[in-house]
């Protein structure tokens, strides 16, 4: 087995067992990118030099009993839409070509306080709006178990970076599901925290009242040690959490006995592949059998939330994108006057996706509307919140698939409504805020990988990862893409 | 209340006006197919308004915060000539941009 398939876990006891160094971390994963990149198309841009001047500093700290903990030298990847000083950050779109920041985003800032090799930066769809990656300025990355069909999206490179072993860990972006969607079409663990509790600031904003930032890894524990060290307040962030914080880990090993699981049953029926509704049955068997008691759960108003996020998420991102002016960065196409600029450069920098949702938003906002869209789908987000609360009375988890299907082919989701509708289980959990975690379980009978989905109540990150752990292991899901197989 | 007064349908809307709004400068023939998506995405997108939201407040953060103060200390700022070269244009350490309004 190659460093590059090592979980981030068991790559830093060898660290500190001194099996093997940062620099030999590194470079596996650069050796394993150098010869699945032209396939799998994970990375817009990856930083060789700088990553190995990174483990090498991480090598020396350690052997100078300079601990960082667990993420120091771990090589990890970046989604695009994350601002790192100096290194060129597009967000997947024309419109920032170029574009290098001044700044490092705080969860930049994080991964190199505690001594992260930063490899590169991953694709994603244009804005972080899509769900395969095909939305992407620069092409789209494609699924290591099988480059015919997408990775999902929008942190389809992020996970299909962590499948295909360049790079043990990444961070990815949720907004209604783009983290673990993506982990779940690419059989990894994904994982979106309570909203505000790992900071947005240097974060590319979409929705900013539902945008996530959230590890992407191949097993549970490396979920817990990756958000171990981004969450937490930062003044920067004016929705951060101020209050206390969980300790992640004081549920990993507790099991599922006596724990009441809650079903949402609205999630099953027309749409959700038998192969992805048998994996969740009988996962809840072994939940069951592991003590668990699991019941149904109704929660009506999941039905509109698709219709709710369709109204929120792309009214905040018409006024997110309105910063795109062609004046300050990223693209300009000249025109006679400032308007004429701004409506020439945005034209011809936004890809059709975001030009439909900006439009899109921009309708829901504007006069006469507002009430009838806009204020109305937050009202349907107060319901649904009711309605998960009243939920959480009665049991510590809700579960569901992560996606209704596998990874689909491309081009198969041409039409944007259907493209919309593979999110569906995912988006309930951003519009209450509460934490959320795709967990691979097994294989559809074509060999793709299928994941189920656990919910938590906001700050319930301890439960999260004890369920999701207890899942990993009656699972024992060790399989690998045939690409890994074939270069491990 | 009756909901159904609240929307006219099928949806109707004013692309030009809504992609001047939106500052996208897009060629008719863009502008036909985006009229027909947008109307298929808030055909299904209002079905929200069939939910019954009497006396509801709308979330607008999800966890209901409201306000986040600091204390009001000076603090460093970016680099200018650093944030300054990212700009298509600048001149005498400001952003360069051509008339506000038309000179004719």
């Amino acid at each position: 087995m190659s460093l590059a398939d090592l979980t981030i876990t068991d790559a830093a006891a060898g660290l500190r067992a001194g099996s093997h160094s940062s620099v030999d971390l590194t470079e596996a994963v650069l050796e394993r990118a150098s010869m699945t990149e032209a396939e799998v198309h994970a990375y817009l841009t990856i930083d060789r030099e700088a990553a190995l001047d990174a483990a090498r500093a991480a090598d020396a700290e350690l052997a100078a009993g300079e601990d960082r903990g667990m993420l120091h030298g771990i090589p990890i990847a970046l989604k695009d839409n994350m601002c790192q000083r100096g290194v060129e950050t597009t967000a997947a779109s024309q419109i920032l070509a170029g574009y290098r920041p001044p700044y490092d985003a705080t969860v930049v800032t994080r991964l190199r306080d505690a001594g992260a090799v930063l490899i590169g930066k991953a694709n994603l769809d244009e804005f972080a709006m899509g769900s395969s990656t095909e939305n992407s300025a620069y092409g789209p990355s494609r699924n290591p178990w099988d480059t015919g069909r997408v990775p999902g999206g929008s942190s389809g490179g992020s996970a299909a970076a962590v499948a295909a072993g360049s790079a043990l860990g990444a961070l990815g972006s949720d907004t209604g599901g783009s983290i673990r969607q993506p982990g779940s079409l690419c059989g990894v663990v994904g994982m979106k925290p309570t909203y505000g509790t790992v900071s947005r600031y240097g974060l590319i904003a979409f929705a900013s009242s539902l945008d996530q930032i959230g590890p992407i890894t191949r097993t549970v524990d490396d979920a817990v040690a990756v958000l171990e060290s981004i969450s937490g307040h930062d003044p920067l962030d004016a929705t951060s959490w101020a209050g206390d914080y969980p300790d992640l880990t004081s549920e990993i090993d507790a099991g599922v006995a006596g724990k009441r699981i809650g079903v949402v049953s609205e999630f099953a029926g027309e749409g959700y592949e038998p192969a992805v509704t048998g994996a969740l049955s009988h996962t809840l068997d072994q939940l069951s059998d592991a003590g668990a008691e699991v019941v149904e759960v109704s929660l009506p108003t999941v039905e509109l939330a698709l219709s709710a996020y369709y109204l929120i998420a792309p009214a905040e991102c018409s006024a997110n994108l309105a910063r795109f002016d062609g004046m300050r960065y990223g693209l300009r196409v000249d025109g006679e006057t400032t308007e004429e600029l701004m409506a020439r450069t945005r034209a011809r920098g936004f890809g059709p996706e975001v030009i439909r949702r900006i439009l899109l938003g921009t309708y829901a906002l504007s006069a006469g509307y507002y009430d009838a869209f806009y204020g109305q789908a937050h009202k349907a987000r107060t319901v649904l919140r009711t309605e998960f609360a009243a939920a959480y009375e009665k049991v510590d988890v809700l579960m569901s698939p992560t996606s209704p299907t596998v990874a689909f082919p491309f081009d198969a989701k041409s039409d944007p409504l259907s493209m919309y509708l593979s999110d569906v289980c995912t988006i309930p959990s951003n519009l209450s805020g509460d934490p959320a975690i795709s967990v691979p379980v097994g294989l559809d009978g074509r060999g793709l990988p299928i994941g189920v989905q656990v919910m938590a109540p906001a700050m319930g990150e301890p439960v999260l990862f004890g369920v999701a752990k207890t899942i990993e292991r009656l699972a024992g899901f060790d399989a690998r893409p045939a690409m890994v197989e074939e270069l491990a | 209340m009756d909901r159904s007064t609240l929307l006219p349908m099928p949806i109707d809307i004013d692309i030009a006006h809504v992609a001047r709004l939106a500052r996208l400068d897009l060629p008719e023939d863009e502008l036909d197919t985006l009229r027909s998506q947008l109307s298929a995405i808030l055909e299904h997108a209002a079905k929200v308004q069939s939910l019954d939201t009497e006396g509801v407040e709308p979330s607008n953060h999800p966890l209901g915060f409201v306000n986040a103060f600091r204390e009001d200390v000076v603090t460093g700022s970016l680099d200018r000539d650093e944030v300054l070269a990212m700009a298509p244009e600048a001149r005498d350490g400001y952003f360069a941009a051509p008339p506000a309004m038309s000179q004719e």
